[in-house]
């Protein structure tokens, strides 16, 4: 914003200047409320008008400015088609968790029911047989939790070391963890499974929580990052400080990889939260089933013999499992901006 | 320096738990058989049956001393597969499986199940229907006892039906085509069917066909080229494909299948008697306007059925309890009280008492999730129609000693026909093509 500002200051005719001035006038801090905020109205329109101005001029001109671009119909409507693409099924979720079973085989699906019983389907969500939802509730946060916390803490770790410590043997590490984000978690699931069988840990939450524990693309993430935001100059005035490396690491690194950490969090808990196929072949006990696995329990009861049709609470509990990963993102995506683009200029 | 010396300890460490646990497993394995003393037992059961979990309570009131541990790790193939993982990591085994009749032949055959002749199992031929008992008996052995039924059956939407004109269920598959024209001509679809081996299975018996025959453990033919029953029956669906006088586009088992039932679009199945409380859930606004009626037959006054689905208790053969694993099945398959509780749940039986009991034959209501009893077939006594369904079913028929594996390769293959990318006999064909190649991986002496 204030960059376009500057570059259409720099073109302004006399009578836009004057204008200027008297929002400048107006946007002092003596004006209170409703004043302040017509004041504020007239700068955002004026700010508007003269940056819709500076797309007309750079059209005529060819020369635009990257903060204020010229603006695509064509490209608005591709984005624009993309966004329903992508909220078309969660739109879908939202109005069919608020019908009865009934009303689910029985009306439109993206027009509501007869009745608006979303909050009987969450109550019988987490009520039927015996409440096990909540409980499906539970194992998925200890697996996101132990799991996705471990295997972040464990990436910071690991990735901060290979890209601050120099020891032997680095480049073989790097090799490794550039083949082990090419082989797809879901290939080791059978190796992983006859393993654990062995150790007689199937069936237990550590059959979850242990493969959880490595993420080859979180690790290569923080060493990037750590390669990046931790200049090694601080480290060394730290050390010559007399600080311990741990010391180091706490309170100089850390802090600096924040960014990184938010987002190796967030793509280590959407891969557990969502794990499908480990869960899969490794628990068969429900109690210490993920939602992931119970929800398709619950929706394929419908087709045996005797079962009742409940996609109405397979739906609702597919609303409730993705609200917690949507809260995430909406409260970190500040993180995982910054964190997506480190690295990308090179200070 | 420092690092590597820590690496070595770590993996010392974890090869010294590995053997630790090695030694763990091992002792487990020489643990003796406990469950003919009045020890407490605790068996491991995998089946996904919701009428199971109330005869099960009637089980643990007649053993105290029995503790069943039910879990439900997933519906059919599912299972299976999750039954292949524990088989060959050699341990996380149930000590009892539901198993369907289709998929039993491949885990008795592979040794995974325990023959039960012995246990007293062998006295229990005239209790069961003869489809469901042969289905049961393998090789000279039993490896299960039948735990319900699903002989075929015409259901059909008589609201539908008498919007088309049509005054009656079709006796023969002739007056099935020409019904079909009707019932599109009023903008719905005789039936559905996009694919489903199962169902192509259960069709191919009831016209008589016979395709694979396994003889001793190695020896395996398959014939659906040339076996008249599969021809009579590829024939006919190709018509109906061709005609566009069945629905191919809905699959069966989904959200949008249901809804076709429900309103009247889909207006008649070809499936097995267990149907009844699946259509009260799935499709509860036609309550009223479905009927049921035998399978329409290939010429006039013929009364050929097969079956379609149906599930048996099987005991694993890697159980240490297998004493107590019989006692279980036992009770399961053939005590009154448990039978009585799953076919109230939905079930339909699988043993000549109840298909001859008045009670159970004058039935004309559905319960429902609420426990109310609906009207679903608009007062037909639905029992009568589908026991006489049970009892024409026809012997003869076997399953592939690997059908788990034939039944997920058939959408590949005869699937496109459904699509018209190719003709059902050629998509059969390439089936046929493609279970000769794996019956011949398998070890299999193919003819």
């Amino acid at each position: 914003m204030s960059t376009s500002k500057t570059m259409a200051a720099a073109t302004l005719t006399a009578a836009e200047q004057l204008e200027l001035a008297e929002d400048a006038d107006a946007g002092t801090p003596v004006l209170e409320g409703g004043a302040a905020r017509r004041a504020e109205r007239r700068h955002q329109r004026r700010v508007a008008r003269d940056e819709a101005a500076e797309r007309k001029r750079s059209a005529r001109s060819g020369f635009s400015n990257p903060a204020n671009p010229r603006r695509s119909w064509l490209l608005t409507l591709v984005t624009g088609l993309f966004v329903l693409y992508c909220l078309f099924p969660l739109v879908w979720l939202v109005i069919n968790a608020t019908k009865t079973q009934p009303d689910f085989v029985s009306t439109f699906g993206l027009g509501f029911g007869r009745s608006f019983a979303l909050w009987d389907n969450l109550v019988t969500v987490f009520t039927y047989q015996d409440g096990i939802f909540g409980r499906w509730l539970l194992n998925t946060l200890l697996y996101v939790v132990v799991g996705a916390g471990g295997a972040t803490l464990l990436a910071i770790m690991g990735g901060y070391a290979l890209a601050k410590f120099r020891f032997p043997g680095r480049r073989l590490v790097f090799a490794v963890i550039i083949g082990a984000i090419s082989v797809p978690g879901i290939a080791l699931a059978v190796p992983q499974f006859l393993l654990f069988a062995k150790l007689g840990l199937t069936n237990t939450p550590w059959s979850m929580i242990i493969p959880s524990l490595i993420s080859p693309f979180g690790l290569y993430l923080m060493w990037i990052f750590s390669d990046q935001a931790v200049p090694g100059e601080l480290l060394e005035a730290a050390r010559v400080d007399g600080a311990s490396e741990t010391r180091t690491f706490l309170t100089i690194s850390l802090p600096l990889l924040a960014p990184g950490i938010v987002t190796t969090a967030l793509f280590t808990i959407v891969a557990t939260w969502n794990n499908y196929f480990l869960p899969l072949i490794m628990l068969k006990d429900s109690n210490w089933y993920p939602l992931t696995i119970g929800l398709n329990q619950w929706n394929k009861q419908a087709n045996t013999v005797g079962g009742q049709a409940i996609q109405n609470l397979v739906v609702t509990g597919s609303l409730v499992t993705i609200i917690p990963l949507i809260v995430a993102f909406l409260a970190l995506q500040k993180y995982w901006q910054s964190g997506l683009a480190a690295g990308a200029v090179k200070e | 320096m420092k690092f590597a010396k820590k690496a070595v300890a770590l993996v010392g460490a974890a090869a010294m738990a590995t053997s630790m646990a090695a030694c763990g497993s091992d002792s487990s394995t020489t643990a003796t058989d406990t469950s003919s003393s009045d020890e407490k037992v605790t068996l491991s059961v995998w089946a996904w049956e919701s009428t199971y979990t109330a005869a099960i309570k009637k089980f643990e009131e007649k053993y105290p001393n029995i503790t069943i541990k039910l879990e439900n790790v997933g519906t059919n193939t599912d299972e299976y597969t999750a039954l292949d993982n524990a088989i060959s990591a050699g341990s996380g085994a149930p000590d009892v499986a539901q198993i369907e009749y289709y998929a039993l032949p491949q885990y008795a055959i592979k040794g995974n199940l325990l023959n039960i002749a012995d246990k007293g199992a062998s006295d229990y031929k005239d209790f069961y229907t003869p489809g469901t008992w042969s289905s049961v008996n393998y090789n000279d052995g039993i490896y299960g006892l039948p735990m319900d039924s699903g002989p075929m059956a015409f259901f059909y939407n008589k609201a539908v039906f008498d919007k088309a004109g049509i005054k009656e269920a079709p006796a023969t598959w002739d007056e099935f085509y020409e019904d079909a024209k009707l019932i599109r001509k009023v903008d719905s679809y005789i039936t559905s069917d996009s694919g489903d081996a199962g169902f192509y299975d259960s069709m191919v018996w009831q016209a008589g066909g016979t395709p694979f025959k396994t003889t001793g453990t190695d020896k395996v033919s398959i014939n659906l080229t040339d076996d008249a029953g599969a021809k009579k029956f590829t024939e006919l669906w190709q018509k109906m494909i061709d005609e566009d006088l069945i629905d191919t586009k809905t699959t069966g088992w989904t959200d949008e299948w249901n809804r076709g039932m429900n309103d009247g679009s889909i207006a008649g199945l070809l499936t097995g008697a267990w149907m009844p409380a699946n259509l009260l859930s799935g499709a509860p606004d036609a309550a009223g306007d479905w009927r049921v009626a035998q399978l329409p037959q290939y010429s006039e006054g013929e009364t050929a059925n097969s079956e379609n689905g149906g599930s048996s208790l099987a005991i694993l053969s890697s159980t240490e309890k297998a004493d107590a694993a019989y006692k279980f099945v036992d009770f399961m398959s053939h005590d009154r009280s448990s039978i009585d509780t799953r076919v109230e749940g939905g079930a339909f039986p699988a043993d000549t008492e109840t298909l001859e009991d008045s009670d159970f034959l004058s039935k004309t209501t559905l319960k429902n999730a609420d426990g109310d009893e609906v009207d679903y077939f608009g007062g037909q006594k639905y029992n009568e129609v589908l026991a006489k369904a049970a009892e024409n079913v026809t012997s003869g028929y076997q399953f592939l000693p690997f059908e788990i594996y034939a039944r997920g390769i058939y959408g590949d293959t005869a699937g496109a026909a459904f699509t018209g990318k190719t003709t059902l006999a050629k998509g059969v064909e390439s089936w046929q093509s493609k279970l000769k190649e794996y019956a011949t991986q398998q070890g299999f002496t193919v003819e």
